[in-house]
């Protein structure tokens, strides 16, 4: 590589434009499509082609046909139950790995758990699906030891795409909980008990108020990826009750009604950014 | 008191890691079973399965289309990310907050709010479906994960490398390509091998975006309307082993980087 003259009194100061590709890319590829998507959610499907009428025509349908918007309600819904779930499977396993598991295994342990996640999510939620079927593990298991007479129908209902995404958030919480436990210095726990705070008080009034942050911030996750995911409930859920990605991703396949679909992916986006304004405080997007 | 709490907890965190090991196990374990379906009792071993999706010419274009989107978009990820984080590490700005926030901004969004914009933009423009567009989006997406590792890479140590390089005469073109790039290497693989194994399975986006050069993942989902075979399990432990690669050589890279450093 040669050395380009610079000996010309000007000289480009690379540092400075270095970021403008990444700053275009981003304006161009992320920015300018989510401002269209905005723009043609005010359109009207037309024959064949799009109609720019510029009103709010699709915002009313969704709000005045219930099955547009029982999506919303359904992925709310199950987005909610899906973050308590998961951080009540998550905490105890971060809080085991934190203080009870001896230090030369922890690490170990944390890449075993994060080991079955290199599957891609829709691999995962096929397994889930074979795991679960009326032949499956689960079934057999329980039909083996006589819990049970018949197989139990668990798959293609809500109980189902919970434990989709509660097997992929549970590893999430647990990552960062963990991380947030370990933080914690030892000597506020030894303090605690000095004062005479038995082991519960120790937990509530000191452990669990100062792992917050670490909760809230896998729960901000858990919550954007389950509003915004499509494959667990289609693989796992069934058709009976959709969730709103299904919704969106069934006005673009059987209706193609474009407009519609970025209406309702608006809605989805309002959705996660009032959540996200809810958990501004414990999230610092600058700093990451 | 404390043998129970002991107890519950331990049973908790054997009960934790066999839920999360339960799907995983499964599915590799049937994929070399001689049954026709993936289900137990196991029997086997058998690779029918295996050869069989090999011997599937969609199934082998899917993956070369999967493989090449993602070497491909993870590297444009990886210049750009990497780009933008040594302006912000090395040129100091009032707007420096503003830019990392809308660097950092697409990972607040679904994949799926990005796909639907890219989708209507493109479907409005005449731009037709394809793997270029797939790439786009999943560049968009990778983009600040690659950006935050690599600038949580350019420390005040190697500031002073290149300070010394340009001293001693190198253009700041060439202390860049010449220091700050090797110094970097190992988060610059990194962040490489976490955007490759994301790309590389990724979904919804590649869903959205393409027509007839479809990827693994979507290919997988058109099989699976057809109810579940162990020629799924093969292709999804063919998916599985790649990603684990790719992490283990990341590792690797990673731990020969920090006994150099």
């Amino acid at each position: 590589m040669s050395t380009p003259p610079s000996s010309s009194g000007y000289r480009f100061d690379l540092a400075k434009w270095a970021t403008v590709p990444t700053l275009l890319w981003t304006a161009l590829f992320f920015a300018a499509p989510l401002l269209f998507m905005l723009a043609v959610s005010t359109w009207k499907r037309g024959r064949g082609t799009l109609d720019p009428v510029w009103d709010l025509g699709n915002y009313e349908k969704i709000f005045s046909k219930s099955y547009l918007l029982q999506g919303l309600f359904n992925s709310l819904e199950v987005s909610l139950i899906v973050v308590v779930v998961s951080v009540l499977v998550a905490y105890p396993l971060a809080y085991m790995l934190a203080y009870r598991v001896p230090a030369r295994w922890q690490k170990l342990l944390l890449v075993l758990l994060i080991l079955p996640f290199w599957t891609s999510y829709l691999v995962r939620s096929y397994a889930w699906s074979v795991v679960l079927g009326d032949n499956g593990i689960v079934n057999s298991a329980l039909l083996a030891i006589h819990i049970i007479e018949e197989p139990l129908q668990l798959n293609y209902r809500r109980g189902a795409t919970v434990l989709g995404f509660v097997h992929f958030f549970a590893m999430l919480l647990t990552l960062t909980i963990y991380a947030n436990l370990v933080q914690i210095s030892p000597s506020y726990h030894r303090a605690a008990a000095d004062l005479g705070a038995s082991a519960l008080q120790t937990f509530i009034r000191i452990t669990l108020p100062l792992s917050l942050p670490g909760i809230m911030v896998g729960a901000f996750l858990t919550f954007v990826i389950t509003m915004g995911d499509f494959i667990t409930p289609q693989i796992l859920g069934g058709a009976k009750e959709l969730l709103l990605p299904q919704s969106i991703i069934l006005q673009i396949q059987r209706a193609a009604d474009i407009p519609m679909a970025a209406a309702m992916s608006v809605l989805l986006m309002l959705a996660v950014t009032i959540v996200y304004f809810a958990f501004s405080r414990w999230l610092r997007l600058s700093r990451m | 008191m404390r043998w129970l709490r002991h107890g519950i907890g331990w049973t908790w965190l054997a009960l934790g890691y066999t839920f999360v090991f339960l799907p995983v196990v499964v599915l590799v374990l049937f994929s070399f079973t001689s049954r026709d379906v993936p289900l137990p009792p196991f029997e086997g071993p058998s690779l029918e399965w295996y050869q069989r999706i090999f011997d599937n010419d969609r199934m082998v274009d899917a993956l070369v289309n999967s493989v090449v989107l993602a070497a491909v978009s993870s590297f444009v990820a990886t210049v750009l990310g990497f780009l933008g984080a040594y302006g912000i590490a090395r040129h100091r700005s009032r707007w420096e907050g503003v830019m990392r926030y809308v660097i950092m901004a697409p990972i607040t969004v679904s994949y799926l709010i990005v796909g639907i914009g890219l989708l209507v933009t493109f479907h409005v423009m005449g731009v037709p479906k394809s793997l270029w567009a797939v790439g786009v989006g999943h560049v968009v997406i990778n983009l600040p994960l690659c950006f935050s590792i690599i600038l949580a890479g350019l420390g005040e140590h190697q500031r002073n490398l290149e300070r010394a390089a340009q001293d001693l005469g190198a253009s700041e073109l060439a202390a860049l390509l010449r220091v700050t790039v090797p110094v970097s290497l190992p988060s610059i693989l990194a962040a490489y091998c976490l955007s490759f194994t994301l790309s590389w399975d990724e979904f919804i986006i590649a869903f959205l975006l393409t027509r007839f050069d479809v990827t693994l993942p979507v290919m997988l989902f058109e099989l699976l309307r057809g109810g579940s075979s162990p020629e799924l399990n093969a292709a999804g432990s063919v998916v599985f082993g790649i990603s684990m690669s790719v992490v283990l050589i990341a590792a690797a890279v990673a731990m020969i980087g920090r006994r150099r450093a």
